[in-house]
């Protein structure tokens, strides 16, 4: 059994460290790190699904009967671009948080804001 | 495995943003090695060209403008802490039900794919299957996929785009000669090295038919071609060699070349990007298609990767100067 699942306890362990880092830093940047660990283990879930004992890349080739299962493939290498286009996007908020507030600091971000109102 | 957990540890106890990304850069490493010990050729390739390089990249230059290192946070983690600990176990939980990873006979494998893996090389003529999946069965979703790195990079554009007065440009020019006497070796190197990175950029976009590449993989590529050139002969060049306006055309045309090729099939009384409406044989316009679709995602990574690396740079390099000039 924990040969059987130990990849998708992996997963969760991983998942798990990109959550805490989320919800317990407060520095943007960090948060964002921390949202891609989250991202990769979902990539490392499906890509562990897809593996078959004794299949080979879905690259088809003579003499080859087992292949891996191609179709989480597809869809984790459209995400990981995807992912890295809005990891992009995320960063060019911070950077733009930065200028206005001076700060990435979740803390001080809310202070400033309480003061102004 | 047990190294992606150690490195993802570290990266919690990090104060240092610096050290922070470092890792995240050999974690994507590690990842893509895992990728390739499942036997996700494509995707290792991917994940090590985006998460190693490109994303690493992208955040040092972001944390150069934001600052490096993180404060102490003050509140307690514990409750974060429980939170994770429950919702971990809870999740551990759920995958007790799961089949054993590696079996043929788990559901995964047996809806769709078998279908993917007997049928492909008739309907499509593609050897790589992740790449007949990706450009033909699923080539709606790509096209999704693609329209959102567009929209991505025009939010990008929108958030840090600068308009540019001559007078600066001046000022970036004498800081570019003043600099051209350093970094000499490494620009030997560079300059060695990024045909041969553009060359096999190519290679990755037109093979990834036959073996693992593609569209999306070659894009990533050639930006870091074009990036590595921005960094080490400075941004003033680069923008002299990438015109800005013509590389943001770039980004629109590969999407326009996706869209069009699907509407080309509409017209031609199939569905839309059923790429059989191309040629009389239908397995050559399934080739064409593939190639023309592959081509309009290159020119979208591209584009929008430079767009988005040269924004954050210049954004960079105005900030400097609005602070030489202040004091």
């Amino acid at each position: 059994m924990i040969m059987g699942l130990y990849n998708y306890w992996v997963v969760v362990v991983l998942m798990m460290v990109g959550f805490y880092i989320v919800i317990a830093h407060g520095n943007l940047i960090k948060k964002i790190v921390g949202l891609s660990i989250f991202q990769t283990s979902v990539f490392i879930f499906y890509i562990s699904m897809a593996k078959v004992d004794g299949g080979t890349a879905p690259i088809l080739a003579e003499g080859i009967k087992q292949y891996s299962n191609p179709l989480p493939h597809v869809l984790i290498l459209t995400a990981i671009v995807v992912g890295i286009a809005t990891t992009a996007l995320g960063l060019a908020l911070a950077v733009r948080i930065k200028e206005a507030y001076g700060s990435i600091e979740e803390e001080e971000i809310q202070e400033k804001d309480n003061l102004d109102c | 495995m047990a190294f992606l957990v150690a490195v993802a540890i570290a990266i919690v106890r990090m104060k240092d943003l610096f050290a922070v990304i470092m890792l995240s850069g050999i974690y994507g490493l590690l990842s893509a090695s895992f990728f390739v010990a499942m036997d996700a050729v494509d995707v290792a390739f991917t994940e090590a060209s985006v998460g190693a390089g490109i994303s690493t990249l992208l955040m040092l230059v972001a944390i150069t403008m934001t600052g490096r290192t993180e404060n102490p946070s003050r509140h307690k983690p514990l409750l974060a802490l429980a939170v994770v600990t429950v919702t971990g176990s809870l999740l551990i939980y759920g995958t007790l039900d799961m089949p054993y990873f590696g079996l043929a006979q788990d559901p995964v494998h047996l809806h769709v794919a078998p279908r993917y893996i007997n049928d492909s090389m008739q309907e499509v003529g593609v050897p790589n299957i992740v790449t007949s999946v990706l450009a033909s069965y699923r080539a709606f979703d790509t096209f999704g996929e693609v329209v959102v790195i567009f929209t991505a990079g025009m939010g990008v554009l929108a958030l840090l785009s600068v308009v540019r007065h001559p007078k600066d440009i001046a000022e970036i020019d004498s800081i570019n000669k003043s600099m051209h006497e350093e970094h000499l070796i490494l620009r030997i190197v560079a300059k060695m090295l990024i045909p041969f990175i553009l060359l096999f950029a190519l290679y990755v976009q037109f093979h990834g038919d036959y073996g693992p590449g593609g569209g999306f993989q070659a894009g990533v590529i050639f930006a870091a071609a074009i990036i590595l050139y921005a960094m080490l002969f400075g941004m003033s060049t680069a923008r002299r060699v990438i015109n800005q306006s013509f590389i943001q055309m770039f980004a629109a045309i590969g999407v326009l070349l996706y869209g069009s090729v699907g509407v080309i099939s509409l017209l031609n009384g199939k569905n839309f990007l059923d790429y059989s409406a191309l040629s009389v044989d239908p397995v050559a316009g399934q080739h064409l298609g593939i190639l023309l679709i592959e081509l309009g995602v290159g020119f979208t990574v591209t584009a929008v990767m430079v767009i988005i690396f040269f924004n954050f740079a210049g954004r960079r390099k105005d900030q400097q100067n609005k602070e030489k000039n202040e004091p």
